[in-house]
């Protein structure tokens, strides 16, 4: 690793001024440790490695919320039942992943410090729009390992602090495998089951709802979703697994804690039970 | 052979470190002391946005005085070293320890390859999960480092201040109690009288490494929470390192949780 310079010193390039972006400054120090600059071998890699499905987003009344459901599924296995696809890009800001786990992994992971060093070295916070850019340039470099199979897809959804009111602040960003972003209104999902979710939201999603409204109508969306996708996992209640759900607020990000989320999936099946449509 | 220009190699030495000394000097002095929740770094620095104290990583901070560019530079190539290991390995790998060491041999080797050495002075320091585990280092111009047990004083003609906190300063002070003390030392030099000044909330920066924050520890203190905290609010002395949260909310280095 190039920090572990022989002599202990910082090389050359630490001292110099430069980008307060962080995998601009890997791409000169250390490129082998961005994900797109490894070379692939040729043929397609679909099968290879495990899939995340599923995130939806919308905007309420106090800012943004998404969630994800837990499934990963490998062809026709599933890989992982409690994967959490869903995290806290920082304090205002949060981001999921459609796609190869493994690589979205590193890209999430990757985004958040990419956003974490920003504000170390600036000292402030990038804007919302700014952030959902660095998202962009991070997708496209990999679009080589998309066009093979290794596909993945973020959506980005953050309270804008420089917003007017709280109810215009939630704002949610897509993205296809050539980058983007492409601002979303109201709502948005990414992911095989997401056409689902998406007809959900569609029929339940109203402007303004309140928090709690907020989160029962994204447990009835991800229902929907696993009811008609096979990989999408449902709230699992043998296992008292349930949709990971977050929000962003002006008080910062919180996550809804999985009391809540299984109160309210063990709700949405017991209406269902009742009118098995 | 004729060598119009000797200099020993003492002698060059001498007069770099004099060179440095000498500006360092200058600067306005910075204060690090450990408190019973963690590292409190005080500063006397009448802007808000030129920092001399800053955040390196979750459990790092960093305080220098001397020239501002030169700890600025030393400042975001902490940053990055501390961001490049943290993603390679994991964040608990990232240690005050490693990141002092580079200090120092970037400082030394700077002080002897080049014709001007780094005019700074900087402290790292390190908040653990006990008291103990706490760490203050002391880095100077030539990369002489040294592990402080109690607080740290940089820069500026330093020894009253020393003397004030030796005075002063017991093991596990309230973050109350420690800023005062810290004010306290500030304000002991400066003053033409020889009379020790008062220092107003303005011109102070504030930071510290919370041991009980989540994840990222490092908050700057300032706007009424540091009001509040200053020896001249004159309010009753709070419970143990309390802040009061709702005071520090455009505070832009902390994660709200």
């Amino acid at each position: 690793m190039s920090a572990d310079h022989p002599a202990g010193r910082l090389p050359a390039e630490y001292l110099q001024a430069g980008m307060p972006s962080f995998s601009d400054f890997l791409r000169t120090t250390a490129p082998e440790m961005l994900p797109g600059r490894r070379p692939l071998p040729p043929g397609t890699a679909t099968d290879l490695a495990p899939h995340a499905t599923t995130i939806v987003a919308a905007t309420y009344g106090d800012g943004v919320l998404m969630a994800g459901d837990r499934r990963a599924t490998m062809g026709n296995l599933i890989a992982q039942r409690d994967i959490e696809k869903v995290s806290a890009a920082d304090a205002y800001s949060l981001v999921g992943f459609a796609g190869t786990a493994g690589i979205g992994i590193e890209m999430i992971r990757l985004f958040q410090l990419e956003l974490e060093h920003y504000e170390k070295i600036e000292g402030t916070l990038l804007t919302l729009d700014g952030k959902a850019n660095r998202l962009a340039s991070m997708i496209r470099g990999n679009l080589g390992a998309a066009m093979q199979g290794l596909a993945v897809l973020p959506l980005f959804a953050g309270f804008d602090v420089d917003a007017d009111s709280p109810a215009t602040a939630g704002r949610i960003f897509s993205y296809d495998v050539t980058g983007g972003p492409y601002e979303e209104q109201h709502f948005a999902g990414i992911g095989s089951g997401s056409l689902f979710a998406r007809g959900a939201l569609k029929k339940l999603w109203r402007p303004g709802l309140d928090r709690d409204s907020m989160v029962r109508v994204a447990v009835e969306a991800l229902y929907d979703a696993a009811d008609d996708d096979s990989a999408t996992g449902g709230p699992d209640l043998v296992r008292r697994i349930f949709p990971v759900i977050m929000v962003a607020t002006a008080e910062g990000v919180t996550r809804v804690s999985d009391d809540e989320v299984g109160g309210l999936a063990e709700a949405v099946v017991a209406e269902r039970t009742a009118n098995p449509i | 052979m004729t060598m119009p220009f000797y200099a020993s190699a003492e002698q060059i030495m001498r007069d770099r470190a004099e060179y440095a000394r000498k500006n360092i000097m200058r600067g306005r002095p910075v204060v690090a002391l450990k408190y019973a929740e963690g590292v409190l770094f005080v500063a006397e620095n009448p802007s808000s946005t030129l920092f001399k104290v800053g955040e390196i990583y979750d459990r790092i901070g960093f305080a220098a005085v001397g020239r501002y560019s030169e700890y600025e530079t030393l400042r975001v190539a902490g940053i990055r070293l501390a961001d490049i290991r943290g993603y390679s390995y994991d964040r608990r790998d990232v240690t005050g320890r490693a990141l002092a060491n580079a200090y120092a041999q970037t400082l030394n080797s700077i002080f002897t390859d080049q014709q001007k050495p780094y005019e700074v002075e900087i402290c790292v320091g390190e908040v653990g999960a006990r008291p103990e585990d706490d760490r203050l280092y002391r880095i100077l111009f030539d990369g002489a480092i040294f592990d402080e047990p109690d607080y740290v004083v940089l820069g500026g003609q330093g020894e009253p201040i020393v003397a004030a906190l030796k005075e002063g300063y017991a093991p596990a002070l309230s973050l109350r109690e420690a800023l005062a003390l810290a004010i306290r030392g500030l304000g002991s030099v400066g003053a033409d009288n020889g009379r020790p000044r008062d220092l107003e909330a303005a011109s102070l920066e504030v930071a510290v490494l919370e041991r009980s924050r989540p994840a990222r520890k490092f908050r700057r203190v300032h706007g009424a929470a540091l009001t509040a905290l200053l020896p001249s609010a004159g309010a009753p002395p709070a419970p143990e390192g309390s802040v009061d949260p709702d005071a520090s909310e455009d505070d832009e280095e902390g994660s709200p949780s």
